[in-house]
């Protein structure tokens, strides 16, 4: 039996497995102790268990243990790791590279730090949604301090060819950053062989809990320091002071081990019913997949249909399906989504695009009962578009002079 | 934000859909909105000439949900009215029908500007001065 409604916006949120819950129980009741108590073992068994967890979360990503900060979620490990970095090394230089299609964490992060004094270059990707390699080379500077790149997409899955990045960075004596939040625990991510010297992920995002993630920094070649963003206890090698969230840390712990044992099963699974999805909705007349086909995650499928506007058809279906739309509709925001139209999307076809994220409990028999209801959904309000209607008419749309509100 | 059952209705029924012939003189065609700031409403009128009377409206909306109401539940306010009638109806009418929240006030304010493009289309291609709207501000 189906179960409704169905979740397909993995790249919002994932559930918590159930072997996440039940490692991380203990240590909300009987093993509450705060990982700093050096003196009992109510403190020696929190330390034990955030010191395992550490291992797990390293090991994901090809790290030694030590280099790994926790953190309260990649927003707080972008924030430190850009922020960190440019006042750390503010003797060596001011600017920063980072791309148009990174997340508000890092874009917003730049800005900040451009009121401040830094100078940032914002790269533009190319219409496949990737960086391209020539222009970073060609934007390098004596004074570039930082290179901070996104591992894979958040919209569109399209993933960065951060070994290059990553060679680039380094040839030019710069450090390289990556948000990794979408690309940890869902695509092979190794630090030694990838790179990168410094990167934010979270939990949420691989089954495990909200409210915990962690910052890579890398102690060896080179030996990377950032300045920390909060003052307190000196906690996490006095990069991040807080109280650990132990049960956090357990739960980030496990859902990093299941994502390193399961992940090939899973990929192998998961972008079979994502090719059967976006093999299925690309039937439909004018439909674009958007971003690198060949470059992407392998849970993701951003498609634009146009002629219709995205949050119109996310309704036609939103109480059983869940998903996410490029288009905001309301008053506060008309504009699309930025990361599209980064890709030289029009703003008709970013309009018009949902964004498809599978995860480790979807389906065929959900993917089969999405392609019915967003292909009868397409072609339903497009019975009902006056831009469609004109489409079949010949009727050329972006020579018509729109009256701009 | 949860819909309106109002505007959940007129989303999976919506009334009037269709096209009229835009270039027959009894029919006004109001064509408002934009591709790039997500909707498009085309709203048409049949006038009996004899009378004045609305015989006939159909609506084709680009947009979300809630433009597609608004158009909708305006196509079925226009049929009947005379034109003098439909000059007045007022988006706030439409927003207070349809329960709309505040973030998509501006579909009504769309479908009120679609009723008043297609009456001056009427009224020009029959030899009327076009009539001037105060502006609603920005939608």
């Amino acid at each position: 039996m189906l179960k409704l409604p169905i979740y397909l916006d993995h790249n919002a949120t994932t559930p918590m497995d159930p072997r996440v819950l039940e490692a991380m129980i203990p240590y909300f009741t009987e093993n509450f102790g705060n990982a700093a108590s050096r003196n009992h073992s109510f403190g020696w068994h929190a330390e034990e268990a955030v010191d395992y967890a550490r291992e797990q979360v390293a090991k994901l990503i090809g790290a030694d243990p030590k280099e790994i900060i926790f953190t309260s979620g990649a927003t707080e490990g972008d924030n430190l790791a850009i922020k960190g970095v440019y006042e750390m090394y503010a003797s060596k230089g001011n600017h920063i590279i980072t791309c148009t299609t990174e997340h508000k964490a890092v874009l917003d992060t730049c800005k900040h730090l451009e009121k401040a004094g830094a100078e940032v270059t914002y790269l533009e990707v190319q219409p496949d949604g990737l960086i391209d390699l020539k222009e970073l080379e060609a934007a390098m500077r004596p004074t570039t301090i930082l290179v901070a790149i996104m591992y894979a997409n958040n919209e569109i899955g399209v993933i960065q060819p951060v070994n290059e990045i990553a060679a680039i960075a380094k040839k030019h004596g710069a450090l390289f950053f990556t948000d990794g939040v979408q690309a940890v625990g869902k695509i092979p991510v190794d630090v030694i062989a990838d790179g990168i010297d410094i990167m934010a992920f979270t939990a949420h995002k691989m089954y495990g809990p909200k409210g915990v993630g962690a910052l890579y920094v890398r102690r060896k070649n080179p030996r990377v320091k950032v300045t920390a963003q909060m003052d307190g206890g000196g906690h996490e090698r006095g990069m991040r002071s807080g109280t650990l969230n132990v049960p956090g840390i357990v739960g980030f712990g496990k859902a990093a081990e299941i994502a390193r044992t399961d992940m090939e099963a899973d990929t192998a699974r998961i972008s079979k019913l994502r090719d059967k999805l976006e093999n299925a909705l690309k039937q439909i007349d004018e439909s674009y997949v958007n971003g690198n086909p060949a470059h992407r995650l392998p849970h993701v499928s951003n498609i634009s249909f146009k002629y219709v506007e995205g949050e119109g058809l996310m309704m036609g279906f939103n109480k059983d399906i869940a998903l996410s739309s490029g288009s905001a509709c309301t008053s506060a925001s008309l504009e699309p989504s930025y990361v599209l139209k980064a890709l030289g999307l029009g703003d008709d076809l970013a309009h018009s695009s949902l964004r498809f994220g599978l995860g480790r409990y979807t389906t065929e028999e959900q993917i089969d009962f999405t392609i019915k209801a967003v292909t009868e959904t397409v072609l339903k309000l497009r019975e009902m578009s006056p831009l469609w209607e004109m489409f079949k008419e010949g009727v050329d749309i972006d020579a018509i002079q729109w009256a701009h509100h | 934000m949860a819909y309106s059952d109002k505007v959940i209705d007129h989303y999976s029924n919506p009334k009037n859909v269709g096209t009229l012939d835009k270039a027959s003189k009894s029919v006004g065609t109001g064509l408002v909105g934009a591709p790039e700031c997500g909707d498009v409403m085309r709203l048409q009128i049949q006038v009996d000439e004899a009378t004045g009377i609305i015989t006939d409206a159909k609506f084709k909306t680009f947009g979300c949900g809630s433009a597609i109401a608004s158009s909708s539940l305006a196509t079925e306010w226009l049929k009947g009215k005379s034109v003098d009638e439909a000059v007045k109806i007022d988006n706030m009418d439409l927003v207070e029908e349809l329960n709309l929240p505040p973030v998509k006030i501006h579909c009504s304010v769309l479908a009120e500007d679609a009723i008043k493009s297609a009456i001056n289309d009427y009224r020009v291609k029959n030899g009327l001065a076009e009539l001037v709207f105060e502006e609603k501000g920005v939608h």
